[in-house]
């Protein structure tokens, strides 16, 4: 019988996938202690924050049951309170559901791409721990294709949906390529560095921090592999950056439209990108009626991400549609194999 | 076949990869890049046998009526596009390639009294005044090609300045890339076409009488115009929209402008034989 048992973010809280998620240290002494399990033929374990979940082929229905027992135990929870919050499914649903799992549609960011390497790394763990026979194996190969092709022919993860990927999507769409794009970050708080990371993360190389303490720039341009530029000196060197990312928490703006004005002269045919973070607004709204200067603030990047979020969700049942197709075929190709645990499941049912 | 039946299924060519590339549009879809460059490429060749039987028949260079200056040009436009578009992988810049090449060939060939009156050696004989011709018209195509480019920078500045940024507008190509390229296009536009006039200018010398005065001032007004474009934007005085606007008005007014030059020249050259219309 092939089954998946777990929990996720769909029926579970915050509060109970902290308490039921398996460290990295423990994980391969748990993955020990239930090879052993009587009827338990196979197993791959998927854990994510957002999702622990047991992939497997038993011969016994009552080796599921096992299973939950012997991880409530290792985990020090109640079974009960894990019923109350269990995702279990056998056969052609399970398929159905490690597909839906690979290609995003039952990620909290639907269409995110982090799964389907989360996903691949429980099927690399399990294989290297022995515990993958021939039907996990094809299950899971399959279940790569399968989900590859829901990603390439619907748009559940096209556009970005992080403020901070709507902004460096946006970059791209000015300057195209990034690597030599000189990126300014005014303020050391969460929301700029997240950006700068994002940034760093598609090729961005120069990056210059400047915040009203010097010291928290210092460290926070250290952190980014950038340089530190003092907040007094900003005015001189307006000209110098492609993209100024604003997130300080200045009472009004630090980037007024005459400075603006002054840098682009400086610059009249190169870009610059402005993005605003901050609340109150660190840049002046009129800032944007400059020639080559694109202003984008928060409720801007909120409205893009919105709209990309949507638009994912409005891709899901055709996904969910292609999904079924793909799953149903497997489980075919799957109960065909007069040999396997599967058809001889199939024949008593 | 005929050389205008060859250019006919050229333009039927430009049409599939507009009717391709506006479907993929309204589904929100990728260009199918490869698709549609194949289709130009086989709409070039096609292009390209009709021009040359065209130019078997006339013994020059097809450049004698207003038909074969309007095709001269969509075959500059498309040969060029076919070397920039795989150099900086503009997919969309096909799909307007595409839409270009259908409008100046499709109106050329639907147009008969453009093609009324063939003139056998327009240039009589001169191969540097045949040059200056051909070489005056790829300037043209290139500078065809700018104005496509330059629409599509003021497509993508305008989505981003007004936050329209999916659909049709995801798939164009960032400001600077779009910037690169025209700049790059009206360098060689402006180069082609100084070439052309100093070959020009070499013969007019030589033979002051034959050249016509109102031609002279037209070409003269459109070098001088690029030019100046070219001087500003390298001095950084002219840049982004306003370049781009000037780029789409000053290939509004040379596609004009074909139609007094050819007149003219046709005024000077009545005297030369001329084929019966096969339209």
């Amino acid at each position: 019988m092939l089954f998946v048992v777990g929990v996720t973010h769909h029926t579970a809280p915050l509060e109970w996938r902290e308490k039921l998620a398996l460290s990295a240290d423990a994980l391969p002494a748990f993955s020990e202690q239930v090879t052993i399990l009587p009827g338990l033929q196979e197993l791959a374990i998927l854990n994510t924050c957002n999702r622990i979940e047991f992939y497997g082929v038993a011969s016994d229905p009552a080796a599921l049951d096992a299973l939950r027992d012997t991880f409530c135990a290792h985990q020090g929870i109640d079974s009960a309170a894990f019923d109350a919050m269990e995702l279990r499914h056998t056969g052609a649903a399970v398929i159905h559901h490690l597909t839906a799992v690979s290609s995003g549609l039952e990620s909290q960011l639907i269409g995110e791409n982090e799964i389907f390497g989360q996903v691949k790394d429980a099927y690399a763990n399990a294989q290297t721990t022995g515990k993958v026979g021939p039907i996990l194996h094809k299950v899971f190969q399959k279940t790569f294709q399968a989900a590859k092709q829901v990603r390439t022919h619907t748009a559940i993860s096209e556009g970005q949906v992080s403020i901070a990927n709507v902004a460096v999507d946006l970059a791209t769409s000015i300057f195209g390529d990034l690597s030599d794009a000189r990126i300014l970050l005014a303020g050391a708080g969460d929301i700029g560095e997240q950006s700068a990371k994002a940034f760093r993360s598609r090729g961005a190389t120069a990056l210059t921090v400047t915040s009203r303490t010097m010291d928290n720039a210092m460290t926070l341009a250290e952190s980014l592999d950038g340089v530190a530029l003092p907040f007094d000196k900003l005015p001189h060197h307006l000209a110098e950056f492609d993209i100024i990312v604003c997130a300080t928490a200045a009472p009004g703006a630090i980037l007024t439209r005459d400075a603006l004005t002054v840098a682009m002269r400086k610059r009249p045919a190169a870009p610059l990108f402005l993005i605003d973070l901050a609340l109150p607004r660190d840049i002046d709204p009129s800032t944007a009626e400059i020639d080559n200067v694109y202003l984008y603030n928060l409720d801007d990047l909120a409205k893009i991400s919105n709209g990309n979020r949507a638009a994912r969700v409005a891709e899901t049942e055709k996904a969910r549609q292609l999904i079924s197709e793909k799953a149903a075929t497997l489980w075919e190709s799957l109960s065909r194999r007069k040999s396997s645990p599967l058809s001889r499941a199939s024949r008593r049912s | 076949m005929t050389d205008r039946e060859w250019i006919w299924i050229a333009a039927a060519c430009y049409l599939a990869g507009v009717v391709i590339g506006t479907v993929a549009l309204i589904r929100a879809r990728k260009q199918p890049a490869g698709l549609i460059y194949g289709i130009i490429v086989a709409g070039f060749i096609f292009h390209t046998l009709g021009l040359y039987l065209r130019g078997l028949e006339v013994k020059g260079c097809p450049l004698g009526n207003m038909f074969e200056i309007f095709q001269f040009t969509a075959w500059s436009a498309t040969a060029l596009y076919l070397v920039v578009g795989i150099t900086f992988r503009l997919s969309l810049l096909g799909y307007f390639t595409s839409l270009l090449s259908v409008v100046l060939s499709t109106v050329s060939l639907a147009i008969p009294v453009w093609d009324a009156t063939r003139r056998v050696g327009t240039f009589g004989g001169n191969v540097w005044i045949e040059f200056h011709a051909a070489l005056a018209l790829f300037s043209y195509g290139v500078f065809a090609l700018l104005a496509l480019t330059s629409m599509m920078f003021l497509l993508r500045d305008h989505s981003l300045k007004n936050k329209q940024l999916s659909g049709f507008f995801s798939f164009l190509p960032s400001i600077r890339d779009l910037d690169q390229i025209s700049v790059r296009l009206l360098t060689v536009g402006v180069v082609l076409l100084s070439a052309s006039l100093l070959v020009g200018a070499a013969h007019w010398i030589r033979a002051f009488d034959t050249v016509n005065v109102a031609k002279l001032l037209i070409t003269v007004a459109i070098w001088v115009a690029y030019g100046v474009a070219f001087l500003l934007r390298s001095r950084g005085k002219l840049h982004g929209t306003r370049l781009s606007w000037v780029c789409i008005i000053l290939f509004g007014a040379a596609l004009i402008s074909v139609y007094p030059v050819n007149s003219s020249r046709h005024g000077d050259e009545a005297s030369k034989p001329t084929l019966p219309s096969q339209l």
